[in-house]
């Protein structure tokens, strides 16, 4: 078992109990994590190949091009888990640019579909590096909108080392669990802003023998 | 409708026009056509476009004084390298929209509405960077606000397509319309390129009837261009050719030009055909 593993089952457990919804995913882990649910203990999940397939176990079950992907997140039957590159204590998510928008240090990929996700929908994050220069007090661009600005739900942040919730008062991040091995201290000093600690932080759980088996089976080459 | 030249459809374009590209990312882009635009040396275009290299070679050459998009990708190298840089040096004005956005505005205009309410944008800083951009609240009884996308009017339109008649009816083989047909229909002139030109007999044989994504009401011109979507992805004809991609990528932009930029379009596809497998 590796840290890895530890994360697309992190991963896998954002969309536990979310019945026949489109599971869309940015990255190796977070796909791996989404159909590692879908096999386990999701079977509803909906899943694309990334582009207009709807796979299921691998096999072909239908049809979704990318207008109708619009449909689905005006419908609101969609959890999506996006990359951040930059993340505040709401969840406001920034993949747009780094510095001033009219002019900036660095353009990155663009909103891309974070506004109408957030507003429409369940999002999650998935950050493999968790660091102080991701999650930021300020976002340089509101991509994704967090809890403060009317997200319909952001529901967890899995990153190399914790998974992080909104279950406080004001919908602020909160440490959930640790994985394996990472002391809250570390987290703590790899988070920009103060997380809130609860006074028992659970430890993320381990995969079971049978979840390794199917990643290993969705992962041969160790991509993840 | 007629059939023409690449430079043909070039020229109808104009200096300052808003043109409009479909396809999405690195995928099924007229870029025979954009090649062409990038030889005839057009200026100050506003492009529309979900984009890909289409932008990036574009604002490389000098062409773009603004960009209307949700994202500018290489999908297998997630960003443009050209686009990019312009942006970090101030060189391109943009219009950043949600994608949602963006697809709600092209049917707006293909609608001939002046705009569509759609959720996308709210609390997002689109709006904070977008100060044109207006709300409005739903006259019934939720009295919810809405963002007012505008509708995205477009000069031209320029679409790749797998096959066409000479009437302008195209179908698309791959497994995504992508946006294409409200591209056309958003624009007052529009202009498809396509792999194969094939009698109206063949093209309705070649695949179901709602494969035909385009007919003759909404095309103004169609261009045979073999291989005319390089190197962008037009399967089931080929898929993206990632190594010339990744070339286009990293090669410095006077070398890229000159090797691929500076003859027609036979040249280039000569070039492509003569470089080593990498």
């Amino acid at each position: 078992m590796s840290q890895a593993d530890v994360c697309v089952v992190a991963c896998a457990e954002a969309w536990r109990g979310d019945g026949a919804v489109l599971a869309s995913t940015t990255g190796v882990v977070p796909r791996l994590g989404a159909r590692l649910a879908q096999l386990t203990f999701a079977p509803d999940l909906l899943l694309t190949d990334g582009e207009a397939t709807l796979l299921h176990d691998d096999e072909p079950e239908g049809w979704l091009p990318y207008r109708a992907v619009f449909g689905v997140v005006a419908a609101g039957t969609r959890h999506v888990m996006m990359g951040a590159s930059q993340l505040d204590r709401f969840g406001n998510q920034n993949i747009s640019c780094i510095g001033d928008w009219h002019r900036p240090t660095r353009q990155l990929l663009g909103v891309r579909g974070a506004p109408g996700n957030t507003v429409n929908h369940t999002t999650s994050y998935w950050v493999p590096r968790h660091e102080p220069r991701v999650f930021v007090e300020h976002v340089d661009m509101v991509s994704g909108i967090g809890h403060d600005r009317g997200a319909a739900e952001i529901r967890v942040v899995v990153t190399n080392l914790a998974v992080l919730d909104f279950a406080t008062p004001d919908r602020s991040m909160r440490l959930r669990s640790v994985h394996p091995g990472v002391s809250v201290a570390e987290v703590q000093a790899a988070t920009g802003f103060p997380l809130t600690v609860p006074a028992f932080v659970e430890v993320t759980r381990e995969p079971t023998p049978a979840e390794l088996e199917i990643i290993e089976h969705l992962d041969p080459d160790g991509l993840r | 409708m007629t059939v023409m030249s690449v430079d043909e459809v070039v020229g109808e374009l104009r200096d300052g026009m808003t043109v409009g590209i479909g396809g999405w990312g690195s995928r099924r882009k007229p870029m025979a056509l954009v090649r062409a635009i990038c030889r005839a040396g057009l200026r100050d275009l506003t492009l529309v476009s979900y984009g890909g290299p289409d932008v990036g070679l574009l604002v490389a050459a000098g062409c773009v004084r603004r960009v209307v998009t949700g994202f500018v990708s290489l999908d297998s190298i997630p960003l443009e390298p050209h686009f990019a840089r312009a942006r970090q040096h101030g060189e391109i004005a943009l219009l950043e929209y949600d994608e949602g956005m963006l697809y709600w505005g092209l049917l707006a205009a293909a609608n001939r509405l002046p705009f569509l309410p759609i959720r996308a944008g709210l609390g997002s800083d689109v709006l904070r960077v977008n100060p044109h951009l207006r709300t409005v609240r739903s006259p019934y009884a939720d009295s919810s606000d809405l963002v007012a996308m505008p509708a995205v009017t477009l000069d031209a339109a320029l679409v790749h397509l797998n096959r066409a008649d000479r009437r302008g009816n195209a179908r698309y083989l791959g497994p995504d319309p992508y946006f294409d047909d409200l591209f056309c229909l958003a624009a007052r002139r529009r202009f498809v390129s396509c792999e194969r030109l094939v009698s109206t007999a063949e093209l309705v044989n070649e695949g179901p009837p709602q494969g035909l994504l385009l007919n003759r009401m909404m095309v103004d011109g169609v261009v045979e261009t073999p291989h005319g979507a390089h190197f962008t992805s037009c399967v089931p004809d080929y898929g993206r050719d990632e190594s010339f991609q990744r070339e286009y990528a990293t090669a410095d932009w006077a070398t890229f030009r000159a090797t691929y930029l500076d003859g027609d379009e036979d040249d280039y596809q000569k070039a492509v055909a003569a470089r080593e497998p990498s």
